[in-house]
């Protein structure tokens, strides 16, 4: 997916006068973040729960080497192959490889980031190969031919009527001719054209949430149960996965999924878990015949031991963008690129390059909510701001923004001519004012009086003052 | 409420503790009078309060700009300035969350000045987690007459755990009544250089804010930190807005006689 993050100002400014996205977007506030805050406060351990999943993660990255070469093995050991791509490039040459030896002329998918992040379905179009999206969000947005807006939600800057329209638009094709305005009505046809989909797909591609070593298993979690269509009924079943999703234990799953669901949706658990080990065995009466993983890097291990390593430990859960209120009021296509929020605005520069994503960083308010409400406790916050050091460091800082920053700095390092500048500055803004208590304009300061009012010093600044009322009070 | 335990007992700390006042920059250009507030309620907990004069600003404009050379060099002279106190104190959760957050983890571990860093953070204190889990302080003697909203600024709160004490202090004012608005704990969308670096889509967060506030019914909005409260009331004014904003310390310190943050000597007075 071609990145559209240097142009994130562009856009969520576009975004905010979108009328349609901010309709869906009042609704993901109270949802999601409700339903965690609910669902966190009905279950007392959920902190040692997190402080449990962080340390989960944190051993598993300290030995990663460790735990892949084991999943591999018993992966490998299952019956199932394993495919290790450095680079999205590779990912989707192998991809793209298993799906003409299989002699694939139609593949169904899952919900993936790193499938975004591969950008599979290009690929395989590209191929000659048909893909159909299967999770309802993917499905919708396919059909809009947009990318994911969130990272579990995808869709959710749609409404409802831009759906029906849609639907519409796709259907006549099915024999589906009537507009479908209710949810369950709209749900039905998605479910009865996906069907179609799924009895004829040659290959199934899923994402994962977890790689267990100990067993080998790939874990999803859905709640529409299609990611178990995708992986059992096509003849090949492929799991995408960035290699940082490897655990330990089946224990350690647990632990981790108790956190997830609540985090996201504000479940307790997704309604569909589904753990898939390798092809159909002997006496099995379903699953795949071929079962291939392909374990992608893409930077991650760049990221060990960095000083963004702690977003390694990352579940995918998107807490953070949903208690994100650039996000909440921008949406997530003005990120411009697979991940959005909190967590894209670091992997983003990250896996990209700071060069020309180095707006995504400066997007925030640092107000730590994101911190807040990560599960595995990502100090989000420490990383944006790390990210706008490499930016400075770099001389990526629009040269307006740093020599303002340059002077000032030089002022405040100098305070008894810091106290004569402002001084003099509070006095003519004082006297500008007029006694109204406030500018509605000021030259230089159009950023801030767009939308509100500056309110005007007093006249006078408090070291002043202060030294004024000491001399009064001295005998 | 805090635990009991968070308050520091009488053999742990002077009775009357020697504070250094950290001004902060806003304070010190737009709003003298929190700065006044501040030192009255500090005073009249017991402590003897002083204002270094090298004082500027604590530096975070520099260093969430990431601008690392700088931010060191503004806390190296903070550090100087305030060392010799018992306690710093702030009347802002953002500026006392630097201090004490982020300045240990400026300076390579082990250094001097990363000890020096450390010291002084120890010591740092919100004026009003200051004020009642150090002081002990339980109840002013002020009074305000009308019901007032709260906004939780965004430090203070997830920085330094600033959200009972305010209300807590609040609660003992005379003729005052909180009614909470919704997205208390939400941004307002400030956010330092955020607010005119992205000045759209901080538009529209405090747009969003001050339609909680107004929600309310309230006839006051108060806060901890000037930033925040420089951006709420700028909206409100912009807006129409009859609500007046003031610092919690202007309320608690039976300081807010005058005209409101944004308003002139024309609106009518609290």
């Amino acid at each position: 997916m071609q990145s559209q993050a240097h142009d994130f100002k562009r856009r969520a400014e576009t975004a905010l006068e979108d009328m349609e996205l901010q309709k869906a977007l009042a609704l993901l506030k109270g949802g999601f973040t409700t339903k965690r805050a609910q669902a966190v406060a009905a279950l007392p351990e959920f902190e040692a729960l997190r402080t449990a999943g962080r340390e989960i993660k944190e051993h598993t990255l300290g030995h990663l080497d460790f735990y892949l070469e084991r999943y591999e093995e018993q992966v490998r050991a299952s019956g199932g192959h394993v495919h290790w791509a450095s680079t999205v490039e590779e990912a989707r040459t192998i991809v793209v490889d298993i799906c003409a030896r299989a002699g694939a002329q139609r593949v169904t998918k899952g919900k993936s980031m790193v499938g975004e992040e591969i950008g599979v379905n290009e690929a395989l179009e590209a191929a000659g190969v048909d893909v159909l999206e299967t999770d309802l969000g993917e499905y919708i947005i396919q059909l809009a031919g947009e990318p994911p807006s969130h990272i579990i939600a995808p869709a959710i800057h749609k409404t409802k009527a831009q759906i029906t329209e849609l639907f519409h638009k796709h259907h006549a094709r099915h024999g589906k001719t009537e507009r479908v305005t209710e949810v369950a009505t709209i749900v039905n046809e998605a479910r009865e054209v996906l069907r179609e989909g799924f009895l004829a797909s040659d290959v199934g591609i899923t994402g994962a949430n977890f790689l267990v070593a100990e067993n080998g298993a790939s874990v999803i979690v859905t709640n529409e149960g299609n990611g178990d269509l995708t992986n059992t009924l096509p003849r090949v079943h492929i799991v995408t996965a960035g290699i940082e999703k490897v655990v330990p234990t089946l224990e350690d799953v647990s632990t981790i999924l108790r956190l997830l669901a609540r985090s996201a949706t504000g479940q307790e658990m997704s309604v569909y878990t589904t753990f898939s080990t390798g092809p159909k065995r002997q006496g099995d009466l379903d699953g795949p015949e071929e079962y291939h993983v392909v374990l992608l890097d893409n930077g991650r291990s760049q990221m060990l031991g960095n000083e963004f390593h702690e977003m390694l430990r990352c579940i995918r859960c998107s807490a953070c963008m949903n208690h994100c209120p650039v996000y909440g009021a921008v949406g997530g296509h003005a990120y411009g690129w697979v991940y959005p929020g909190p967590m894209g605005s670091v992997l983003t520069p990250v896996m990209l390059g700071i060069e020309k994503t180095s707006t995504l960083p400066n997007a925030c308010t640092l107000n730590g909510r994101c911190q807040e409400v990560c599960p595995m406790q990502i100090p989000l916050p420490e990383m944006l701001r790390k990210l706008r050091e490499r930016e400075f460091a770099d001389g990526l800082t629009p040269r307006v923004a740093r020599m303002g920053l340059k002077a000032w700095s030089f002022l405040a390092r100098r305070p008894r001519l810091y106290g004569m500048v402002t001084r003099v500055g509070v006095k003519a803004l004082a006297l500008v004012a007029r006694g109204k208590g406030r500018l509605r304009w000021l030259p230089l300061a159009g950023a801030w009086t767009a939308a509100r009012d500056l309110p005007a010093p007093a006249g006078e600044t408090f070291q002043q003052a202060w030294k004024r009322r000491r001399r009064g009070a001295s005998p | 409420m805090m635990a009991e335990s968070s308050i520091q007992s009488p053999a742990e700390r002077p009775v009357h503790p020697r504070v250094g006042l950290f001004v902060t920059c806003l304070v010190d250009l737009f709003r003298p009078n929190v700065g006044f507030a501040a030192v009255k309620l500090l005073e009249d907990a017991g402590c003897r309060v002083e204002v270094p004069e090298l004082q500027v600003c604590c530096g975070q404009p520099a260093y969430n700009s990431g601008d690392a050379p700088d931010t060191r060099a503004l806390a190296r002279r903070v550090i100087e300035a305030f060392e010799p106190f018992d306690y710093l104190v702030a009347p802002s959760g953002s500026c006392a969350g630097m201090i004490k957050d982020h300045y240990p983890r400026l300076f390579a571990a082990s250094t001097p000045w990363a000890a020096r860093a450390e010291q002084l953070a120890e010591r740092t204190h919100e004026l009003m987690s200051f004020l009642t889990d150090v002081m002990g302080v339980t109840a002013v003697a002020a009074r305000y007459d009308g019901t007032v909203t709260y906004h939780d600024s965004c430090s203070g709160l997830r920085e330094l755990g600033v959200r009972e004490q305010p209300r807590a202090l609040l609660a003992s004012v005379e003729g005052l009544a909180v009614e909470e608005m919704r997205d208390a704990n939400v941004c307002c969308g400030f956010g330092g250089t955020f607010c005119v670096k992205f000045p759209r889509i901080s538009g529209r967060m405090v747009s969003e804010k001050v339609r909680n506030v107004t929600d309310t019914g309230a006839t006051t909005l108060l806060g901890g930190d000037l930033g925040c409260l420089l951006n709420m009331a700028g909206r409100l004014k912009r807006s129409g807005s009859p609500v007046k904003v003031y610092h919690t310390a202007e309320v608690l310190a039976g300081m807010a006689r005058v005209p409101g943050i944004g308003d002139g000597d024309d609106d009518s007075g609290a």
